[in-house]
């Protein structure tokens, strides 16, 4: 049996983070996902919003964490080459009622250290001419950033392998190896696997996993459904982050335009128990629609091109400070039922903004335990990005072509994505061996057409660079091949 | 880059409409012309086409797809158009500069005397329908369904539910049928049918595929792979209609729910696009709002028949070659704006200059905003004033319905305003 010093369980945001916080280190690490990519949850469906930090209630870790984690993407962003813009957010108010709460979200603000401000109405419509024109003010967080979401993921997981973590994907947990107290092991479906320490980023299921641990068995995480509706960038554009006054549950359906270009309208927040239930529904997308039309009255609904829905792994974890008085805060800790188990859970937004400051914080965690946490000598920071033909200049394309030809054959015309790029990510560190992987990595099929166009070929590139039939090529892993069988076969 | 290469017509797509005006642009004295293709061989979608119902109109003839395109491919390469094979368009400028590139040639920079694009048009998506649900593997369009079957030799389900009555939904329902797979149903959101009558006949009816009008999918079943879809009924404001929920087991859903134009490249020369066809603006030579760029076939419009869109492409390649040859620009006279009267959705060119009648008819294509199921008068009107008029037996959505202009109106059409054309019951 192989054995590791630390696996982490789950291929989200915060598991890639935490695997290359601690590949830092001298330990042997491993990052188990059961999907058949990283990134696949709440990590990459979410509004890609790196939030400043005036929402969440005052001593909450969500608090902590967001105002810790928001200044370290900076850095994080020019070491893993992760596409991050600090655009700045506004929480627009309608009408006196809204306007009054402004006060309230401000003073939130300024107790958890953010800075912002409150501008007029006739300011937010100059910053923002599309905004509902009957604003009546706004509440101005300069230090909010968008970041692409799934490169969030891939980053610094890929930066981790680098320095010498491992990553399954398909792998999915079931339960621990114990001696006595001690963790000394999981069993997977892929066969069991020893370890020290077990690190629960499992996103809506770390309370499942816990529980198997015997610890915090009133901890329950109750998934909130956010769905989004995406709008094509060349057909309606938007430069600015705009928040609705949040709801006690929610901070509201904004209106964003993301790093991509694209215009992204979302979520409504709807509690459902069904853990994998991604589907998007019609009344959800009504909700969505209309309350993004009340920032943005004439957005378009003929530039809609995609939907899709996220699910929170909203916790019921009470926070732990005193005289605080919160119900969904993060769960950040070690064990206490049993030695070797450190629980990261119950991490909702603003988990993704999070995601480097709770990494951090397990460094210390697990110091805190006894490890000696030594440093490699070798340890490299740097991860790039490999080359987006849509974003070079004219010249630099030419250039790729000619150094490798295939760059010069489009196989997404609406993403000017090419088969160099395509076959780059099949053989990267953290392989894309899906069709949806190819697509979050690449864009593929994102845009107009939706795929239609370009599925055929990217199944037959697949297919050819992993050596395996083209019936045998999925769009998200086991059970969702494309293809069912070649055409004149008779069934048996 | 001042070392481009120059020619005299370019078009961009080898569709029948590219194929058409690059041959007929050089017939008539174009001297250099290039077609560049995305797909590694010419004849664009008409190669995963290989049922019949093509050429009848323009050979007498009923041929597949492919053959039909071969005749062109065959006869563009001995009037000595040029191609370029396996290369992307990644711009056009208003002056007529096109940046292409592809495995073969690199990147490419080329000067063109005119353009013609001709880029066909895409299927519409579940996106743009908002169909809720899940996100597995099984919800295909028609047309890329069509192209793992026909080109690439594979089966993409083994039950299907077709969503739309678009002509490649009904064509695909019949393809997939003889391939052994069972086809549930057919659903129509609509309360008619949107594709040709023929095809409900040949392809659902002959094979016992049922078709559900005022039907739609309510949502997809299924995390992986599609494992259901849930049809339901829908009244005239499109609502659904609680109570006719009805879950249909199936691998896979076929969308077959529209064609849009595809006109980003056009959009990036600044050439205006009409909200209505999804197309550019274009006059009877089918020149677009951009002087030197002409456009042809389904990417001015959604055309029935590939037949129209061979006559469109050369009429296309004419004014191309025209413009290339005499520098005049291919309107010559003055313009008449053409617009959709009562009952009218669209109609093409949108301009019209009767001066062009010297050289014969001009094509007038339309389409009718409400079925009429008895006959109907076309109208071609100035004001009150009838100028033409053509019987048809019936007027659908789904069917285009031509009015061609004869020579012999020229002289009212010089004396006329704008022009409308409507079509009216009997």
């Amino acid at each position: 049996m192989k054995s590791y010093d630390v696996i982490i369980i789950g291929g989200g945001v915060v598991g890639c983070m935490t695997a290359r916080a601690l590949s830092r280190y001298r330990l042997d690490v491993l990052l188990i996902e059961k999907e058949s990519d990283i990134g696949m949850g709440a990590s990459s469906a979410n509004s890609a919003i790196i939030h400043a930090g005036h929402d969440p209630i005052p001593g909450t870790l969500k608090a902590e964490m967001n105002r810790l984690g928001n200044p370290m993407w900076d850095q994080l962003s020019r070491d893993l080459d992760i596409p991050f813009k600090r655009t700045g957010a506004y929480v627009v108010a309608v009408g006196p009622e809204e306007q009054a709460a402004l006060e309230g979200l401000l003073q939130r603000g300024r107790e958890n250290r953010v800075e912002c401000e409150i501008i007029s109405g006739e300011e937010m419509r100059r910053r923002e001419p599309k905004v509902n024109p009957e604003v009546s003010g706004a509440l101005y967080t300069p230090t909010a950033g968008l970041v692409d979401t799934f490169a969030a993921c891939l980053a610094p997981l890929e930066n981790a392998v680098m320095n010498g973590v491992e990553v399954m994907t398909e792998t999915e947990f079931q339960g621990f190896i114990r001696s006595g107290r001690q963790i000394t092991g999981i069993h997977t479906n892929r066969g069991d696997i020893a370890c020290r320490w077990v690190i629960n980023a499992a996103g809506v299921h770390s309370d499942e996993v816990m529980h198997l641990a015997g610890e915090r068995e009133d901890f329950h995480i109750t998934p909130r459904k956010g769905e989004y509706l995406i709008l094509d960038g060349a057909e309606f554009k938007l430069d600015n982050i705009l928040f609705p006054v949040p709801s006690a549950v929610s901070k509201g359906i904004l209106v964003l335009g993301s790093t991509h270009g694209n215009v992204v309208v979302g979520p409504n927040s709807v509690a459902d128990p069904d853990k994998e239930d991604t589907a998007v529904t019609p009344a959800g997308l009504e909700e969505v629609w209309s309350g993004a039309r009340k920032l943005v009255p004439e957005l378009n609904p003929r530039a809609v091109i995609a939907v899709f829905a996220g699910l929170r792994a909203t916790g019921n974890a009470p926070t732990r400070a005193p005289g605080v008085t919160y119900s969904h805060d993060f769960i950040i800790e070690i064990a206490q039922e049993v030695d070797g188990l450190i629980n990261l859970a119950g991490i909702e937004s603003p988990g993704l903004t999070s995601a480097p400051a709770i990494a951090e914080r397990v460094v210390e965690l697990l110091r805190g335990a006894g490890e000696t946490m030594q440093e490699k000598p070798d340890w490299n920071p740097i991860r790039r990005a490999r080359p987006r033909f849509s974003q070079l200049s004219r010249q630099e394309q030419a250039e790729l072509v000619r150094r490798d030809p295939r760059y010069g054959r489009v196989v997404c015309r609406c993403e000017t994505v090419t088969e160099g790029e395509i076959v780059a990510e099949i053989h990267a560190p953290v392989p894309a061996r899906t069709y949806d992987a190819i697509k979050r990595r690449t864009w593929t099929g994102t845009g107009r057409c939706q795929g239609a166009f370009d599925l055929p070929r990217v199944v037959d590139i697949l297919s050819r660079e992993l050596g395996i039939p083209v019936t045998e090529v999925t769009k998200k892993g086991r059970g969702s091949a494309f293809l069912v069988r070649p055409t004149k076969e008779v069934e048996a | 880059m001042s070392d481009a290469k120059q020619y005299d017509v370019v078009v961009i797509g080898s569709g029948p409409g590219g194929l058409a005006a690059a041959i007929s642009a050089k017939k008539t004295g174009a001297d250099r012309v290039l077609i560049i293709e995305r797909d590694v061989e010419p004849g664009g979608i008409l190669l995963q086409c290989i049922h019949n119902g093509f050429g009848v109109e323009v050979f007498k003839q009923d041929l597949p797809g492919p053959a039909y395109a071969q005749r062109f491919i065959d006869e563009a390469f001995q009037v000595g158009v040029e191609f370029m094979l396996d290369t992307m368009v990644l711009e056009i400028t208003r002056e007529r500069r096109i940046t292409a590139v592809s495995r073969k040639h690199g990147f490419v920079e080329l000067q063109a005397r005119a353009v013609v694009l001709a880029m066909g048009c895409r299927e519409r998506t579940r996106a743009q329908i908002r169909l809720p649900g899940h996100r597995p593997a099984g919800v295909y369009t028609a047309g890329t369904a069509q192209r793992w079957v026909n080109v690439e030799g594979y089966m993409p389900g083994k039950r299907f539910v077709i969503l739309g009555s678009g002509d490649i939904g009904m064509i695909m329902a019949r393809r997939l049928t003889y391939e052994g797979a069972k086809v549930e149903r057919v659903l129509e959101v609509m309360p008619y049918l949107s594709g040709l009558t023929r095809n409900y006949v040949q392809c659902l009816l002959d094979n016992d595929i049922e078709l559900q009008l005022r039907h739609t999918v309510r949502r997809i079943l299924g995390k992986n792979r599609v494992e259901a879809v849930e049809a339901v009924a829908v009244d005239e404001q499109m609502n659904y209609i609680p109570g006719t929920e009805e879950i249909i087991p199936c691998d896979t859903l076929l969308l077959s729910v529209g064609l849009i134009p595809e006109n980003e490249l056009s959009r990036q020369a600044g050439v205006a696009i009409d909200p209505i066809t999804g197309g550019p603006f274009v006059d009877d030579s089918f020149q677009t709002s951009v002087p030197g760029i002409f456009s042809a076939g389904n990417v001015v419009h959604v055309y029935d028949l590939v037949d129209w869109v061979t006559e469109a492409g050369l009429t296309a390649g004419k004014s191309a070659a025209r413009l290339v040859r005499s520098g005049l620009a291919a309107g010559d006279g003055p313009a008449l704006p053409l617009k959709a009267g009562e009952n009218v959705r669209y109609v093409v060119p949108h301009t019209l200059r009767p001066d062009h009648l010297a050289d014969g008819d001009i094509r007038v294509q339309l389409r009718v905003r409400q079925p009429l199921e008895r006959p109907v008068w076309v109208e071609l009107r100035s004001g009150d004033k009838l100028l033409h008029r053509k019987g048809e037996p019936y007027a659908r959505p789904g069917e285009m319905i031509t009015l061609p202009v004869r020579p012999n109106l020229m002289d009212e059409l010089k004396a006329a305003g704008e022009l409308t054309v409507a079509v009216v019951a009997r």
